[in-house]
Parts: C-alpha cells; structure tokens; sequence
C-alpha cells in the first residue's frame, strides 16, 4: 500500500485560515453565524476555524457560535454496519433559527454523511441559511451535495482512502492517500 | 447484542455503552422536536402477559421517539385469553415481522424460551419474567445513581458506591437484575431483609446482608437505598406477621431518612405501596430520585433498543 502526503500541516492551517475569511466574507460580518462541527474531526476543524475568527474580528464569540452535531442516529447506512457509538451533540444556546448555520467536516465524499447531517438540522430548528465547509474535497458524490468552501480539491479513485490527522486527537497534522 | 434477557449477560464496556447512548437520548427527549429516523421501518411488539404502566408506556414512547412502529400487545383481549400458547403466539408476531419483541410474562424464564426456541427471529427484550429478570429496570437504576452520584457521568462506572437494596427480595426480579448490573459496574451491593425474604443464594453474591434495617443504616453509610415493592400478589405463604410490624421495622419512613446521610438518594421502582415499604415523607423528600428514575426509563430503553436493532451486528 502506497502513501503521499498531500497536505502538511502548514498547508491545513493556511487552508483553515482561507475558509475562516472566505466564510465571513460570503456572510458579510460574523452576525448570526453558527458553526457546527460533524463528529471527529469536523469538530476539530470548527474549533480552529472559530479561533481564527476570534483572532480576526472581536465581535465574534466562540462559546455562543460555536456547536457540534452528531449523525449518527440520522445516517441511511446503520443496518448495514457494526452499532456505532453517539457521541454529543451541543447547539449554542440561542439555537439555529434564522441563524446562518456552517456545517464543517474534513473530507467530503459521497455526500451522505451532509444529507444525514441537514436532516438532524431540521430537528434543531430552522436556519436562514445552511453552508458546508471542508478541509478536502476528494469527489465521487451520490447524492446532489456541494461544499461552499473547500480546503482543498482532491481528485482521487474510488478505492484510495484519505487519512485526514488532526494534532488534537492524533499525533500528526496531515492529510495522506492512501491506496 | 441480539437479545437483553438478563442483566448478567451484560459486559462492564456493554453496561457502560448503554448509559452512555442514554446520555444522548436524554438530550434528544429535551428538544422540542423529540423523534430521530432512526429505526424507521423496523417493527417493535409490546408483548405483555402481566400488568403494567410505567414499563410498557415507556418501552412504547422509546420506540416511537427512534421512529419504529409499535404493536402493543396485552393478554388481556388477545387470543391468550381464548388458551392461545405463548408459541402460537410468538409464531404470530413472527409471520407479521416483528424485529423487536419486549416481553413481560409472569413465567420465569418466559424470555429465555421466546430467544432460544426459534420460533422468533427478531431482537428480545425480558421486560421482567416472573421473580426471575428485569435487565432494563437495573439499567435505569444503574443510569439514575450515575447522574446523581458522578459528577462526569459518561464513561464512568459506579466503583465504590454503596447502594442497599431493601425489603421483598425474594419475589423481586429487581433486586436480581439490579443485583448483577450493579457488581459489574464495581458498586458494592448489600441486600437488607427479614430473613424470610432473603433466599440464601443472592445473599452469597452480596457484598454484605442484613436481616435489620436499622443495623444496616448505621453500621454502612449508603449512598444509595432502593426500597422495594412487598408483592403481596406473588406470596403464597406468610413472610411476615402483619403489614403494620412489616411497615414499622423495615419501612423507610421520615425518622430512618433522617439518619441516613445527607447525600444519600432514595430509590423505588414503582408502583409504590405508600405506607408499607416506603411512607410519604421519605418518598417525597429531596432525597427521593424516584421521578427521576421513571423519566430515565424512556432514555434507558431508547439506548437498548439503538443497541439492538440499529446496528448490523456487534458494537464496534
């Protein structure tokens, strides 16, 4: 099995950077944005991209825009693998209605994992608006899903894994292909 | 997991994994939208032989909040009454696609059969057989302690709690189930009764036992007391005197709350006998966790039934 590393990183925190920016830019100000996490790592990269925002614009408050949301009892696919653990899910307290809500998670792929994710949101409330940001895109959707903003475009086979490592709960800061 | 027939069956990671989800579900049953999709299309029966309210309305509400679609079933009005086998019966449910039978039956073992007779493929859940199990009971009892005596709950266990469980040992399905969970999860149960109630064979597998509820109390500082229902319904002899003298030396009334510790929660699985093994000023006191406990018992059940019909096969 082969690997290369496609993204190090210094490559991820510049791309989560450009995303922080490219997301207020596109909601014209940090008012009414909530960012929500999708269990691992898109929890991680939330939490990255709301420090960048901190960082850049003193307005924004992590602790009431800030969010995770887990999908797992919302996925299309449970009958057909191992019973998966849940993990929390935790909406700022002011809720998603009318808010603009930005879905943030490493790697889209089929796009299955965004549809559970928008059938969960509608259970919370109902936003103005609902984005998706990821770190890697790597294609071969099923379903009519596109990402808003995108760390990286991968092309990559069917058969290729991408391995997406975070220095919160892995010892690396990388992506890698695998396959 | 396929079937939950008895506490025993349950591992430490098992027990652990169920409350855990139940921490989940909790969430979920106090949002305003409270329905996940998540076992649309799969069919849970309500089998129930035996009288009840809280079991089966939560059994019922927990299904319905992950979206299976539920049949209640009750001897009563059924073609039981017309002599109908618990095989014929189970065989019916079967031809219709039941995925999740929860059955309660006044058999011991009644659970065991429906699992290992074939004559049913889907999940079983024992909603209590006979004296014998009440696995969900325990489980709701074991989450109750775990939210009120850990301050981080999730992925903890109960090492080092004392919990008592006091009173109609001998007929209560409770006690064994609670029994059985409790020592897997590491707390140190003590059985407390009148030795007419207290069959020899649990108390060997108790940390400790008592044939008197004051001796208990001040010799061991509990932190949890779990009184039990008399089953006047199920004795067939005379376990004791008078249910006057049964009330005055094992009740747990306002005089013996007061000596217990502050701290200290106060548990009944219900239907309470108010007056006999637990009278208003215990049950109704802030040290009382028994509405706790009933309104835990749907987010218990939603996480065994997540456990055992959404997934493929084992917890990964």
């Amino acid at each position: 099995m082969s690997s290369r590393t496609v993204l190090s990183g210094s490559d991820i925190d510049r791309a989560v950077t450009r995303i922080a920016h490219e997301i207020v830019e596109s909601n014209q100000g940090t008012s009414n944005l909530i960012l929500l996490g999708i269990p691992t790592r898109g929890v991680l990269l939330a939490e990255r991209i709301a420090t960048v925002l901190e960082r850049s614009y003193p307005e924004f408050a992590a602790d009431s825009s800030l969010g995770r949301l887990d999908i797992t009892m919302y996925r299309d696919d449970l009958s057909a693998n191992p019973t998966r653990e849940i993990t929390e899910t935790s909406i700022p307290a002011g809720g998603i209605d009318d808010k603009v809500v930005v879905l943030v998670d490493d790697v889209l792929f089929s796009g299955r994992t965004i549809r559970a994710a928008l059938d969960a949101l509608g259970d919370y409330g109902r936003p103005r608006a609902v984005r998706l940001a990821v770190l890697v895109d790597r294609g071969h959707r099923q379903l009519p899903i596109r990402a808003d903003f995108v760390g990286k475009n991968l092309p990559t086979s069917v058969a290729e894994r991408i391995r997406v490592q975070l220095s919160e709960t892995d010892n690396d800061n990388s992506v890698v292909i695998e396959g | 997991m396929k079937h939950l027939l008895s506490a025993g069956d349950l591992s430490l990671e098992q027990a652990v994994a169920i409350l855990d989800t139940a921490i989940q579900m909790e969430q979920v049953n106090k949002r305003e939208i409270k329905k996940l999709p998540t076992l649309r299309g799969k069919t849970v029966v309500n089998l129930f032989f035996e009288d009840s309210t809280r079991t089966r309305t939560s059994f019922e509400v927990a299904a319905k909040r992950l979206s299976a679609d539920v049949i209640n079933f009750t001897a009563k009005g059924s073609s039981v009454s017309k002599g109908e086998s618990l095989k014929d019966t189970a065989q019916t449910l079967e031809a219709m696609g039941a995925d999740g039978v929860i059955i309660r039956h006044p058999a011991s073992g009644a659970a065991h059969t429906l699992a290992t007779s074939g004559w049913i493929e889907g999940s079983i859940v024992n909603a209590g057989d006979g004296t014998h199990e009440h696995p969900t009971q325990a489980l709701l009892d074991a989450y109750t302690i775990r939210q009120k005596l850990r301050d981080n709950a999730i992925g903890s266990d109960l090492a080092g709690l004392k919990v008592a469980i006091v009173g109609d040992i001998a007929h209560s399905r409770v006690a064994r189930s609670n029994l059985q969970l409790l020592k897997t999860l590491g707390a140190e149960v003590y059985l407390v009764a009148p030795a007419t109630l207290l069959p020899g064979g649990l108390a060997a597998q108790a940390k400790g036992h008592y044939y008197s509820l004051d001796k208990a109390i001040s010799e061991i500082e509990f932190d949890a007391i779990m009184m039990l229902r008399v089953q006047s319904e199920r004795m067939t002899a005379s376990f004791f005197p008078s249910e006057r003298e049964y009330a005055r030396i094992w009740g747990l009334n306002g005089e013996r709350l007061a000596r217990l510790r502050p701290k200290t929660i106060v548990m009944h699985p219900g239907p309470m006998n108010r007056g006999l093994e637990i009278d208003a000023k215990a049950a109704d006191s802030k040290n009382s966790v028994i509405l706790a406990q009933v309104a835990n018992g749907v987010s218990v059940r939603m996480a065994v039934l997540y456990h055992l019909l959404a997934g493929g096969s084992e917890i990964e």
